[in-house]
């Protein structure tokens, strides 16, 4: 068994009841899960066809037909199931709650309740619906210029008489939303001849990065994979004894120097004990870094390159995990650590607070990097994979969005 | 990237040119802008319609003659408000208590509490000359009892301590006894991080304050946040009575409208910022600066003072001596000025607060890193003392030899040579201007390295 440890206190949380598909047992559950990875990008694939990795184009919010943004209730259409989730042990939620709590977690969002005063109010269709509509946006951090475009393209067409009332413009801007981040809902495959596959965790301090190391080991030993995890965090106090603490919740092994050691040295002892013993998936922890601190971004090209001298791929994905709670400041980490060891992917957190994760908008135009998952508490199991069409749903207010 | 604010009403104050005042329609425009800007620095949007209100208030009627431009009159007003907004001046932490005074820190997931609380004990007990109790409550996140005690040892104040097994309030009550024996002047409590809408969470924070009748309770934020910083503190200030906010990570290039946010929602004072993670990095919050990095005028007084702060101040009075006594500035003295530059944290952090370098673009600025300065350092290295003293001397042969000594090519040395010319140039150019007018310079020096004026500028390649 798991040592015991605390957990918060979470008022909310019921369990769950178990579906046919969450007793499979352990085993079957683990020889399934090689072909996980795989499987649940085929499943997750956007009815559009398209997981393109450029920057979504607002031009493709504009539907030829307005009937087609014709609202359909949430039960009808569930999100295509992520297997992953469905095959967890019993403990873990099925992914039909799981989208359930999204919008639970995320209805409270200002953004949420400004829409929904909005449309309880029966608004005209005029200017300044569309002037709140972009305020609504603007509060929810999507960013001045994201904000700017998606209700400038809902202006064209209510120019051209679009539509009829306000529930129409709100199922378009679900639309315009949903077509924006869905080419970066694209979850983290890992091609199996990297052995072991190494993930990079970098990003500004405080984010999460220790804590989402922890679910993801969590995660992805539940597949079945051999999984180490490198303390590369020689700088903060107690950095170590953090992920060692996550080691010891998840079993796994935990490579560690001394604090003050060097990072790149001590991912690169791990990497070479992770191969030496045939895991299958290496995470590495780094310290958490402004991303203006050029010296400590110039150390994360130093574990790249002291890292390729076992495996050229190495890290095969680099993961930036962004605050959820962050302003537009995130453009500029995303910008600097891109340049600075090249992102790719991100791993949004914090999402069961009130902040809204808007700027994902942003950074989905900006970027088109695929956001890989997002932490929706502090605990093992609060990991989801990103799911475009839940993350939009949880913003918009149930009686019109979905 | 963001706009600063003047730049972004150049052109609506075009049109208020030649008008005689400032009137509701005549400044619409601008406060448009006005409002576009406090938002993209992150200020939340109740609070950017508050401010825009009380700044019509202010500008309207106002004289424009008076002043130079009706733009500079109007942004003038803008910076002035929020300065007022932002509170006075520098607030010191209140420990008039029956000692222990107790310090309880609050604040969402990984804002810094546990840092600014390593921080405030070595502010209290280096400054203040008090003696410093600390004690972490947070049961919950790995590490987080270990991570104080670390950082306790490494400030060397007391360490009251707890563990994952025990409830956070018979942790408060205990440690307030230990402070009690050990006469602490102060007890700093830490605590975990917690969403303020977890019910449960706050209601043991609730619990916390009423077992420890805190003297401050201060709420630590992320100077990073976005609009929820306004959800957050105000649902904090409802739970707890605030008594200050405390601003971290302001050594990154956010905006930091989250701090105006706060101050507003909380009507609470901003006693310090978090400028690092190291212990030393906790720095007094001045309003005014602060206000005009949120519009995006940068922090060149800011700088200045922490350039004044860290520098060699023995050395710096010697060169500003020699400078006015109309001696020569050398390249022993360019050397000093360059290991100083790295010493106070690197020309990265120097970078982020100047505005003008900011907009460089970032090839350029990630160019002008610290490896640079060394290696020019390392090139001065290689002179010998009489070069240093008289750089004419290094002709041909003793550049090449120089290069080679440095593991540099003669390209590099001469463009040291270049830079330090430029610099010389400068120095002779002072005159009784002090220290501060030496820093001035060399700040000016900063603003001017897209052309080169400065050293670590014309490295950029
Ligand atoms: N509510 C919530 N808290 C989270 C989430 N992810 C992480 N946290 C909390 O955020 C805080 C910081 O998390 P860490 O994992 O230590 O962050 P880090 O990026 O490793 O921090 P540094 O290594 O210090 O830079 C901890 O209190 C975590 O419990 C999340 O998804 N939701
Ligand atoms: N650059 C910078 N980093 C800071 C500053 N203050 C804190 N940090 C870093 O931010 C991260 C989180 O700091 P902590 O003190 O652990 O935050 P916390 O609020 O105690 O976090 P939890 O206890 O997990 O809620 C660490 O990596 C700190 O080193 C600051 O002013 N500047
Ligand atoms: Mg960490
Ligand atoms: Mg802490």
């Amino acid at each position: 068994m798991f040592k015991f440890w605390k957990k918060k206190p979470k008022p909310e949380e019921t369990p769950v009841p178990a579906t046919l598909a969450t007793q499979t047992s352990l085993a079957e559950a683990l020889s399934a899960a090689a072909d996980n990875a795989q499987l649940s990008e085929i499943a997750t694939l956007p009815e559009a066809g398209a997981v393109a990795s450029a920057p979504a184009e607002f031009a493709a919010v504009e539907p030829a037909a307005p009937a087609a943004v014709e609202p359909v209730p949430a039960a009808v259409t569930p999100p295509p199931l992520p297997p992953l989730e469905e095959e967890t042990p019993p403990a873990a939620e099925t992914s039909a709650p799981a989208r359930r709590s999204w919008r639970e977690r995320l209805s409270g969002s200002a953004f949420a309740r400004s829409l929904g005063t909005l449309f309880s109010r029966k608004p005209k269709l005029d200017e300044d619906l569309l002037e709140e509509l972009e305020t609504a946006l603007i509060t929810a951090d999507v960013g001045i210029s994201a904000s700017t475009e998606l209700v400038e393209s809902l202006r064209k067409r209510l120019n051209r008489r679009e539509f009829a009332d306000a529930d129409q413009l709100l199922a378009a801007l679900r639309q315009a939303l949903i077509a924006l981040v869905q080419p970066i809902a694209q979850p983290l495959v890992m091609a199996t001849q990297h052995k072991p596959f190494v993930v990079l965790m970098v990003g500004v301090n405080g984010v999460g990065k220790t804590t989402t190391i922890g679910k993801l080991a969590r995660r992805y030993q539940q597949q079945g994979l051999d999984v180490m995890l490198a303390a590369g965090d020689t700088f903060r106090a107690a950095a170590v004894e953090q992920l060692k603490t996550w080691g010891e919740r998840n079993r796994v092994p935990v490579v560690s120097q001394g604090s003050g050691s060097d990072a790149a040295s001590v991912i690169f002892d791990a990497l070479q004990s992770a191969r030496s013993k045939n895991l299958d998936l290496l995470i590495a922890d780094t310290a958490g870094r402004l991303h203006t601190q050029t010296g400590l971004m110039d150390e994360l090209g130093k574990i790249r390159r002291v890292l390729g001298k076992i495996d050229a791929g190495a890290p095969h994905e680099v993961l930036l995990v962004i605050d959820g709670t962050t302003g537009q400041n995130a453009i500029n980490q995303v910008r600097q650590f891109r340049a600075a060891i090249g992102v790719t992917g991100l791993v949004v957190t914090k999402l069961d607070g009130t902040a809204k994760g808007g700027v994902i908008f942003a950074l989905a135009k900006e970027f088109g990097l695929p956001v890989r998952f997002v932490g929706l508490g502090e605990s093992l199991d609060d990991l989801r994979e990103f799911d475009a069409t839940a993350f939009v749903d949880g913003l918009l207010p149930g009686a019109i969005g979905a | 990237m963001f706009e600063s604010l003047s730049q972004r009403l150049s052109s609506t104050i075009e049109r208020l040119r030649g008008r005689a005042r400032l009137t509701e329609e005549n400044i619409r425009e601008s406060l448009r802008e006005v409002r576009i800007a406090l938002l993209e620095a992150d200020v939340a949007l109740p609070v950017v319609q508050a401010l825009i209100e009380r700044i019509k208030v202010r500008a309207v009627g106002q004289d424009v003659l008076k002043s130079l431009t009706p733009g500079q009159a109007l942004v003038r007003v803008v910076r002035d408000e929020m300065t007022a907004v932002m509170g006075t001046v520098n607030t010191d932490l209140n420990l008039a208590a029956q000692p222990p005074a107790v310090v309880l820190m609050a604040g969402l997931q990984g804002a810094g509490k546990t840092t600014t609380t390593a921080k405030l004990a070595r502010f209290l007990k280096e400054r203040k000359k008090k003696k410093v109790m600390v004690v972490s409550c947070d049961v919950y996140r790995p590490a987080a009892i270990e991570q104080l005690r670390v950082l306790a040892e490494q400030v060397e104040v007391l360490f009251h301590p707890s563990s994952g097994e025990q409830d956070p309030v018979a942790i408060a009550r205990s440690a307030l006894d230990a402070a009690k024996k050990n006469f602490a002047d102060v007890l700093l409590v830490d605590t975990a991080g917690r969403l303020h809408v977890d019910a449960a969470m706050m209601a043991e924070i609730k619990a916390l304050h009423a077992a420890l009748n805190p003297i401050e309770t201060l709420f630590v934020v992320d100077a990073m946040t976005g609009q929820d910083a306004a959800n957050t503190a105000k649902a904090f200030a409802e739970a707890l009575p605030l008594s200050g906010v405390i601003l971290t990570k302001t050594d990154g290039d956010a905006r930091g409208g989250a701090a105006l946010s706060v101050r507003y929602i909380t009507g609470r004072p901003i006693k310090f910022i978090g400028a690092g993670e190291k212990t030393e990095a906790l720095e007094p919050f001045h309003p005014d600066r602060l206000a005009q990095r949120i519009l995006g005028m940068g922090d060149v007084l800011s700088l200045v003072e922490q350039v004044e702060q860290k520098v060699d101040q023995e050395k710096a009075q010697k060169l500003a001596d020699k400078v006015m006594k109309g001696k020569r500035f050398d390249l022993n003295d360019m050397r000093d000025q360059l290991q100083q530059m790295v010493s106070m944290g690197g020309i990265g952090s120097l970078i982020d607060k100047l505005p003008s370098v900011n907009s460089l673009p970032e090839h350029v600025k990630a160019k002008a890193n610290d490896k640079e300065v060394l290696r020019m350092v390392a090139i001065i290295n290689s002179m010998t003392k009489k070069e240093r003293r008289h750089p004419d001397l290094l002709n041909g042969s003793r550049k090449a030899r120089v290069a080679r000594g440095s593991g540099t090519q003669p390209a590099d040395v001469n463009r040291l040579l270049k830079q330090y010319t430029q610099m010389e140039k400068m120095m002779s150019k002072l005159a009784g201007g002090g220290i501060k007018g030496l820093m001035r310079t060399m700040s000016n020096a900063m603003k001017g390295m897209g052309g080169g004026g400065f050293p670590g500028g014309g490295t950029m390649r």
